[in-house]
């Protein structure tokens, strides 16, 4: 018997077409954590990079003690903290837990990506928005962030494609997300091969529309550029 | 609009300012009447772009009073804002707006400072934008502008807070010689509506036809002021002969 042949019996191809379909609201699951924890970490992310960018101590030294504990730690640990290690004081469902786990997570590293984009834009942006008498809150608002955003879209891009993968996690805690749903399918047939692929090609479809609407802003915002 | 008064449109009294060490401002004493054009010369680290800076507090001198209108400027976020509104400025390098169009640059200021309403600004940055003539240019986004257009819409959004004194720090250093001539012509037509400027340039041309008086600055102080004929003829200190000898 060749390798070939081996192959073609001990696995079973047609699954991954016949069932692709029943991973649908797996899929839907593994979305909803992605854009719950990106949309958490946008907000965390833009009040902690302007606390880190203050002179204020008091804003400055939490906001940076933050983006140190969160970056350097692991994100499955940060995961069974909130899920497991708070329960005596609050008891969160699965996928709340992961929500505001990888949001907290995405939080520390959007805050870096903001804190970069708004450092990136020139003094002289600031210099005019205040001669004309704005106060500097105006001058973020109106001047600095809108230009920073703008900076901030392909590293945010990249950053929402971390967080996809990164949603694989939350099957630890039986959120019922893509990889949960490849781990139960496989256990109970032993199809595990193909039922893996499936979840792969699912995420690579999520992925890559994603990184293909980021790519879309980007060129959106590029207007003012030309 | 009361006649020429008791009051100086701007005072600078005393003034210093340093960087680290560095004794950048030795105690300048300078006021410019309503109406008035003033030149600022000198070598460049004289600390004329810096004086200029101090005047609407985008740098912080350490001692010494601006007085605008007859007021002193107390160094307090609320005060530096309102007297900000009322001191144009405009800079070497533009910084327009890059997201915003021509006239959204223009309108910003009174919208969001003055809160004028929308369509009101709208009419009036186009008088401005018609005045310094880049009309047609409107929608346009900064990106698309010469050097000489970006630096005439700069001058429209300062004018459009309607201030009562404009400060130009280089505003042709940055342009290539042949779109000086455009910007310095918009600053010509605004001397001539009796617009209160002071000036910080390189343009000697400009100074000996526009400027009212003309000051001498080097190493952080003035050392020697006058009208322009005056200076430029027949400087009276060394250092500005010294000066005028090597631009000329």
């Amino acid at each position: 018997m060749s390798k070939i042949e081996r192959v073609l019996e001990v696995y079973d191809f047609s699954i991954i077409f016949n069932q692709f379909h029943i991973f649908i609201p797996a899929a839907i699951e593994t979305l909803k954590i992605t854009i719950a924890s990106i949309l958490i970490g946008l907000i965390i992310g833009l009040f902690v990079s302007l606390a880190r960018l203050s002179k204020y101590k008091l804003l400055y030294y939490p906001a940076s003690l933050y983006i140190t504990v969160i970056r350097g730690t692991p994100i499955l640990l940060q995961l069974f903290i909130v899920y497991f290690g708070i329960t005596s004081i609050v008891t969160l469902n699965a996928f709340v837990s992961a929500a505001i786990a990888f949001g907290t997570h995405n939080g520390a590293y959007i805050a870096e990506i903001f804190r970069g984009a708004i450092m990136s834009i020139d003094i002289g942006q600031k210099e005019a928005a205040r001669s004309l008498g704005m106060t500097k809150i105006q001058a973020m608002k109106r001047i600095i962030l809108p230009q920073a955003f703008k900076r901030a879209v392909p590293p945010l891009g990249n950053q929402l494609i971390i967080a996809t993968k990164d949603s694989s996690l939350a099957s630890t805690i039986a959120v019922r997300e893509l990889m949960l749903k490849a781990r139960q399918m496989g256990s109970s047939t032993y199809n595990f091969f193909e039922y893996l692929i499936i979840a792969a090609v699912y995420y690579l479809i999520i992925t890559s529309i994603l990184g293909f609407v980021v790519h879309r802003v980007e060129k959106k915002l590029a207007v003012s550029d030309r | 609009m009361t006649k020429i008064s008791d009051y100086k449109m701007v005072e600078i009294k005393n003034l210093h300012k340093y960087f680290g060490k560095l004794h950048v401002l030795q105690g300048i004493d300078l006021f410019v009447d309503e109406g008035e054009v003033v030149v600022i010369i000198g070598p460049s680290g004289s600390g004329k772009s810096t004086l200029l800076r101090c005047v609407n507090f985008l740098e912080k001198s350490q001692r010494g009073d601006i007085f605008i209108e007859g007021s002193l400027i107390e160094r307090k976020q609320k005060t530096i804002n309102q007297m900000r509104q009322k001191v144009g400025m405009v800079f070497q390098h533009f910084n327009l707006f890059p997201h915003m169009t021509v006239l959204q640059n223009v309108i910003e200021g009174p919208v969001q400072v003055k809160k004028v309403t929308k369509n009101e600004a709208v009419i009036l940055a186009e008088e401005l934008l018609k005045k310094v003539g880049l009309e047609d240019k409107r929608d346009v986004y900064p990106a698309m502008l010469s050097g000489g257009q970006k630096q005439r819409v700069a001058i429209a959004r300062s004018l459009a807070m309607k201030p009562d004194v404009m400060l130009f720090d280089e505003p042709t250093s940055a342009l290539d010689p042949e779109l000086v001539g455009e910007v310095l012509g918009v600053m010509k037509d605004l001397a001539r509506e009796k617009m209160t400027m002071i000036v910080v340039t390189h343009e000697m041309g400009f100074a000996k036809e526009v400027a009212d008086r003309v000051i001498f600055m080097d190493e952080g102080k003035i050392i020697e002021e006058g009208k322009p004929e005056e200076l430029f003829e027949n400087p009276k200190n060394e250092r500005t002969k010294a000066f005028l000898s090597r631009v000329y």
